[in-house]
């Protein structure tokens, strides 16, 4: 079937139409068709040129997706722009970590070989923004990967729509990605505005409770901007798991935080100088709802202080998105004064940056002696990589796995902070800290 | 020769015929489609377990993740995709996914967009076709 003519409303420069007819080689052709058809679904009137890419999809989830980077392989792609990869399907410094059968190994391996070939640079994360030089603020960029998108359109003011699968690689074959979306200043504005400024101040400056936020703003806004106010001090670990969650609960590729995310110094600005459209003020007891939805057990175990004793945890998974230096570096002590009990399976996702830096520190000896298992390049609900058969308890404190765990690898979830978490797995079974609700 | 003809917009063209089977709810295909059966999966969708493989799929827009692509486009590979996609809403991420199979496989259902009015108009099990402009045809 032929791929038929550029939709007519699509403005193309005389550069689009030479890769367009294969003056720059097979595969930009096929990844200008594409990009070309996206761009009349959504209505652009322009392609615009993109200054980097982060690429979803190396991660395998059956053979159509290595036959279109074989497809690419073939036509002579190259990347030409700086171009990073996310998680892939297994971990290439540790395979025997992967658990599956020999032929999906095979199948996740040849994918990622593929984007390697392409030109891009093989960092393995879903948080390229804590390991390569990242994009500026203002910087046109394609992005995938859901937490990723969040993290550079809302901390670090570059733009990028939302990009998924085989659009990600396009973009960055030809340095081109539909003039839509987060991409213009227009669609940039917050319009949904989620006060907080009710809440204790303590549970506003918790950490552990960013997560439980992100996933309330996310069910809540729907495709709209959300803006939060009262938010105290948060770090770029505590946004990103923030984000990481609400890209989970919801569509949400932008958030502004007043005084925090580069687009919010003040609310009025975070507006874009208009009224907000809806405003909703958030209470300690959203936030309890929004920690019963981070976890699939009985809501007293999923968000009472002192609750908890005897259900068993058999897992505790880390790392979603990938761990940081400074998040092991509070994780360190911890498992240190608390260490796993045997029956716990106690499992980390990070890259290799983070692993250099335990390698450096002498620490990744120390986990790997208490029983932790830290694993790089993939991650524990997109590959198979946890020993524990599925239908147990699973427990994190990230919004992401606890949002995914249950449909993507079959556990229960329950959500606590960092500290809960390794207590949890040195005592077996749930353990909540009493000191955590003021 | 009775019948409708209703003039939609085209995501991605082609041509397809079949059963038509109308989602009054919208569906994920990542985690609410099986691409190796076709059927629908979804327990939480009214309905589950019916198949939307050689179907004229009539639905208000898909939901969910991105991967939704990839999964339309496994279908197209081992033949139990849509025969077309017929939408009320905008959605990139199933017109990604013919896309690209169309660049791949060399075939794809058609995606093409109706008004609201319209969308309403194909009744579950007529039999319907599109064609390469954008035309959906229910026989009557």
């Amino acid at each position: 079937m032929p791929a038929g003519a550029p939709p007519e409303t699509v403005a193309l420069t005389v550069r689009d139409r030479a890769m367009l007819a294969g003056d720059h080689g097979a595969a930009t052709a096929v990844a200008m068709r594409i990009l070309v058809t996206m761009a009349g679904v959504y209505g652009a009137e322009r392609l615009l040129d993109i200054e980097g890419a982060h690429i979803d999809g190396c991660l395998y989830h059956g053979d159509s997706g290595v036959d279109f980077a074989e497809l690419l392989v073939a036509g002579g792609a190259r990347v030409c722009v700086p171009t990073t990869l996310n998680v892939g399907g297994l971990d290439l410094l540790h395979p025997d970590e992967f658990a599956g059968t020999a032929e999906r190994r095979a199948k996740a391996l040849r994918l990622m070989e593929c984007y390697d070939e392409m030109g891009c640079r093989t960092i393995w994360t879903c948080a390229p923004y804590q390991t390569t030089p990242r994009p500026a603020f203002g910087q046109q960029v394609a992005w995938a990967e859901s937490n990723a998108i969040v993290f550079a359109n809302s901390v670090l003011g570059a733009r990028t729509h939302r990009y998924g699968d085989f659009i990600d690689i396009c973009a960055a074959l030809t340095g081109r990605a539909p003039a839509v979306g987060l991409h213009l200043e227009e669609n940039r504005r917050g319009q949904i505005v989620f006060d907080l400024r009710s809440l204790p101040r303590a549970l506003r400056s918790a950490a552990w409770l960013l997560p439980a936020i992100g996933y309330l703003v996310g069910e809540r806004c729907g495709n709209r901007v959300p803006v939060l106010l009262g938010l105290e001090e948060a770090d770029e670990d505590g946004l990103k798991a923030l984000g990481a969650a609400a890209a989970s609960s919801g569509a949400v590729a932008l958030f502004h935080a007043v005084g925090i995310t580069p687009e919010a110094p003040t609310l009025d600005a975070a507006l874009g100088g208009r009224e907000a459209e809806e405003w909703i003020e958030i209470t300690v007891d959203d936030l309890h709802a929004g920690l019963c939805s981070l976890s699939t057990v009985p809501a007293a175990a999923a968000s009472s202080p002192g609750v908890g004793g005897d259900l068993a945890i058999d897992v505790v998974a880390l790392g979603s998105p990938h761990f940081s230096p400074r998040e092991f570096a509070e994780l360190l002590p911890l498992v240190e004064r608390h260490p796993p009990s045997a029956g716990v399976e106690f499992v980390v996702c990070t890259n290799r940056l983070s692993l250099d830096f335990l390698e450096r520190e002498g620490a990744l000896e120390r986990l790997r002696a208490f029983g932790v298992r830290v694993v790089v390049d993939t991650c524990v609900v997109v590959a198979p990589i946890l020993r524990t058969p599925a239908g147990g308890v699973l427990m994190t404190n990230s919004g992401k796995f606890a949002h995914y765990a249950p449909g993507n690898v079959g556990f229960d979830v329950v959500f606590g902070s960092l500290a809960e978490c390794v207590r949890s797995a040195q005592a077996g079974r749930l353990w909540r800290d009493p000191e955590l609700w003021p | 020769m009775s019948g409708v003809e209703l003039e939609g917009r085209v995501l991605v063209a082609g041509t397809g015929a079949g059963r038509v089977l109308r989602l009054e709810e919208p569906l994920s295909f990542w985690g609410g489609v099986d691409p190796v059966t076709g059927t629908i999966i979804d327990r939480r969708h009214p309905r589950c377990a019916e198949s939307v493989a050689g179907r004229v799929l009539v639905m208000p827009y898909g939901r969910g993740s991105s991967s939704s692509s990839s999964v339309l486009l496994e279908g197209v590979r081992l033949g139990t995709a849509p025969a077309a996609v017929v939408l009320r809403e905008l959605d990139g991420i199933l017109a990604l996914g013919a896309a690209v199979a169309r660049e791949l496989y060399e075939r794809s259902p058609p995606v093409i967009l109706l008004d609201a009015e319209d969308w309403e108009a194909p009744p579950e099990g007529a039999e319907a076709s599109v064609d390469v402009s954008g035309r959906l045809r229910i026989a009557g």
